[in-house]
């Protein structure tokens, strides 16, 4: 059966790979193309171009502060949920999948409104100093607000999944039984069985951080996708080379975040 | 052989634990409605009752699991009520495998260890000790889906020993293997904890199991204490009807009662149990029932079931009740299905319990 099926087999793959690597190959192609020949102008003038660097390390800045955020925010909270509200989860479930029913666009206008208006109304309380603060542009922490409300949906599914797989109401007893208290049975019991779910959400929050640009654009932040625009809008050659340098960018760390956490991960039980 | 050495103080202190007037609700239904109950110390206690019973709950409370909502819990005299699960000093080993997947044998075995901070080294010797213990010194390096569900338990056995809790409460842990690996690691606990004297609470709805392994059983019913016995004195003169027909096969066979004797199968014998005088149902075990074939006779067989040394006749009487009987093999050649037959109980007091319609 899976014998004869193979020839389908290769010629979905085959079309999926067409799908995803001829715009790939061709964005290559036009970043080295040259009257004269190959040239590879495009990605040195990147290095030497103003805000590369600077973006870039933004963005990094925003996606791991906004991870650490979310899932500080996030694991205790679920596993709070399984084990001592399980009625709750629906309502939990709701309320994190509200993010993706809201457009990007609504959401940021309403960030601005509230910008606006704080400052009108508090400019005489301590509260001002707050609003100033979180929208200081060498760190915007405004946008990590906006990036772990937007994640919540990826987060909560990850580790939602996560949970499902192990019995955490055993783990914790059986690690209560052994002498540890309630934060030490959630740190070595139940997290290091969490692994594969705390990578998932880092991997998605961390693959939205980087890619977001509506919500960056609007409120006048420079991080990568931002300055990866404002350069494609006079240079049309070194927009597709950032572009492409970017997709290895996210793929590296990407792939950095699976080896530095699947490292140690002899365990990884097939669960068989 | 490692145990004496190693184990010694667990003897000589073991634990004496209590329930007093244990009450818990959850919503509308009662787990525990006034539990009393002393085990004494180096016991091995099996709680023993149908499911809902609130054997486990009990259980849960004395590991710090669920609070009672009146009544306590006592350890030594000492009431360890409002003391965290973690500062209880009670090993455990759960009904569904309950090991770290992420750790091998050796550190599930050692989590407790290391969360005392003992040092690594130290933490490793006698996590290796305690696997030796249970028979799995060779699977240390494992880890827990590598290992079979028996291997499992023997290791969280080892894990909930490792600290030398004052008391080892067993829930259900045997259920979820299959009987081959069920009845040779309940041989292993009870050699264990006689082995180390500690005092232990096993809970169990398997009669057979509570009955060969636990010095005494206590059978519940509804959150509540049903009889407390030695499984001898469980078996053969029960308290209660429940016990009666929870503990074993029981019969009943209608009897009239009268005056501290009760008429039943054309014999009048002595009567145990609380009835009130009347028709009453008279307990039989299969092994007190006696059956032998009688042309004249009103009962019959009607169904024949070969369990090696004995043969289990199921006999209807004359009255139209049936009942089980249990015969040596060779007594059992002539009474085939549909053999006619007589029905007599042993010239003893018999339990008499209230006559249930059915």
């Amino acid at each position: 059966m899976a014998r004869r099926l193979t020839p389908w087999r290769w010629a979905v793959l085959g079309l999926a790979a067409l799908y995803f690597l001829v715009p790939l190959a061709a964005s290559v192609v036009f970043t080295v193309d040259d009257p004269d020949g190959i040239s590879f102008d495009a990605y040195t003038k990147i290095l030497s171009a103003g805000g590369f660097v600077s973006s870039l390390l933004l963005s990094l800045e925003l996606a791991v502060t906004t991870i650490v955020v979310v899932l500080l925010l996030m694991v205790p909270a679920v596993v709070a949920l399984r084990l001592g509200a399980p009625r709750l989860r629906p309502v939990v479930e709701v309320v994190c999948s509200l993010p993706l029913v809201v457009p990007p666009i609504a959401f940021v206008a309403g960030i601005v409104s509230v910008l606006k208006w704080g400052p009108d109304h508090l400019s005489r309380t301590p509260l001002f100093q707050t609003f100033v603060a979180i929208q200081n542009p060498s760190f915007p922490v405004v946008l990590v607000l906006a990036y772990v409300v937007m994640a919540l949906p990826f987060v909560y599914r990850a580790l939602d999944a996560g949970l499902r797989a192990i019995d955490v109401r055993t783990l914790v007893e059986a690690a209560r039984s052994c002498g540890a208290s309630w934060p030490q049975a959630l740190v070595r019991a139940v997290l290091p069985n969490l692994r594969g779910a705390l990578l998932n959400a880092a991997f998605l929050t961390l693959a939205l951080v980087l890619g977001e640009f509506t919500v960056a654009q609007l409120l006048g932040y420079q991080p990568f996708a931002v300055w990866i625009y404002n350069v494609g809008s006079d240079q049309a050659q070194m927009s597709v080379a950032v572009s492409v340098l970017s997709l290895l960018v996210t793929w590296a760390l990407l792939l950095a975040l699976a080896g530095a956490g699947g490292g140690r991960n002899r365990t990884a039980p097939s669960r068989g | 052989m490692t145990a004496t050495t190693l184990e010694k103080a667990a003897t000589e202190q073991a634990a004496t634990v209590e329930f007093r007037g244990l009450r818990r609700e959850f919503g509308a239904t009662v787990a525990l409605d006034g539990l009393d109950l002393t085990v004494r110390p180096g016991e091995f206690l099996a709680l023993l009752g149908p499911s809902g019973c609130g054997k486990t709950t009990a259980l849960r409370m004395l590991a710090g699991f669920e609070h009672p909502d009146s009544g306590a819990v006592l350890v030594d005299g000492r009431d360890i009520t409002q003391v965290p699960a973690h500062r209880r000093d009670a090993g455990m080993v759960f009904q569904s495998y309950s090991l770290f997947p992420h750790l091998n044998a050796v550190d599930n075995v050692a989590f407790g260890l290391r969360m005392r901070g003992v040092r690594a080294v130290e933490r490793r010797s006698r996590a290796a000790e305690l696997l030796e213990l249970v028979g799995l010194g060779d699977k240390g390096e494992r880890f827990p889906h590598q290992l079979s569900g028996g291997q499992q338990q023997r290791i969280a056995l080892a894990r909930a020993l490792a600290l030398r809790p004052r008391v080892l409460l067993l829930d259900e842990p045997l259920s979820a293997l299959d009987a081959k690996v069920r009845l040779s690691l309940r041989e292993e606990i009870r050699r264990l904890q006689q082995e180390l004297g500690i005092t232990t609470l096993f809970v169990t709805h398997d009669q057979e199991e509570a009955l060969s392994i636990a010095d005494r059983v206590a059978v519940m019913r509804a959150g509540r204490l049903e009889q407390c016995a030695e499984p001898a004195e469980l078996y053969g003169r029960p308290a209660t009807a429940f016990v009666a027909e929870f503990v074993g096969t029981m019969s009943r066979i209608p009897g009239e009662l009268k005056d501290g004797t009760v008429e039943v199968l054309g014999q009048r014998l002595p009567a145990d149990g609380e009835a009130a005088d009347g028709a009453v149902d008279v307990l039989v075990r299969p092994e007190n029932l006696r059956v032998r074939a009688d042309e004249q006779g009103g009962a019959r067989v009607v169904a024949t079931a070969f369990l090696g040394a004995v043969v289990r006749l199921t006999v209807r009487l004359a009255d139209g009740t049936e009942a089980k009987a249990d015969l040596p093999a060779h007594e059992a050649a002539g009474l085939g299905a549909g053999a006619a037959a007589t029905a007599s109980l042993p010239e003893r007091a018999v339990l008499v319990a209230a006559r249930t319609e059915n």
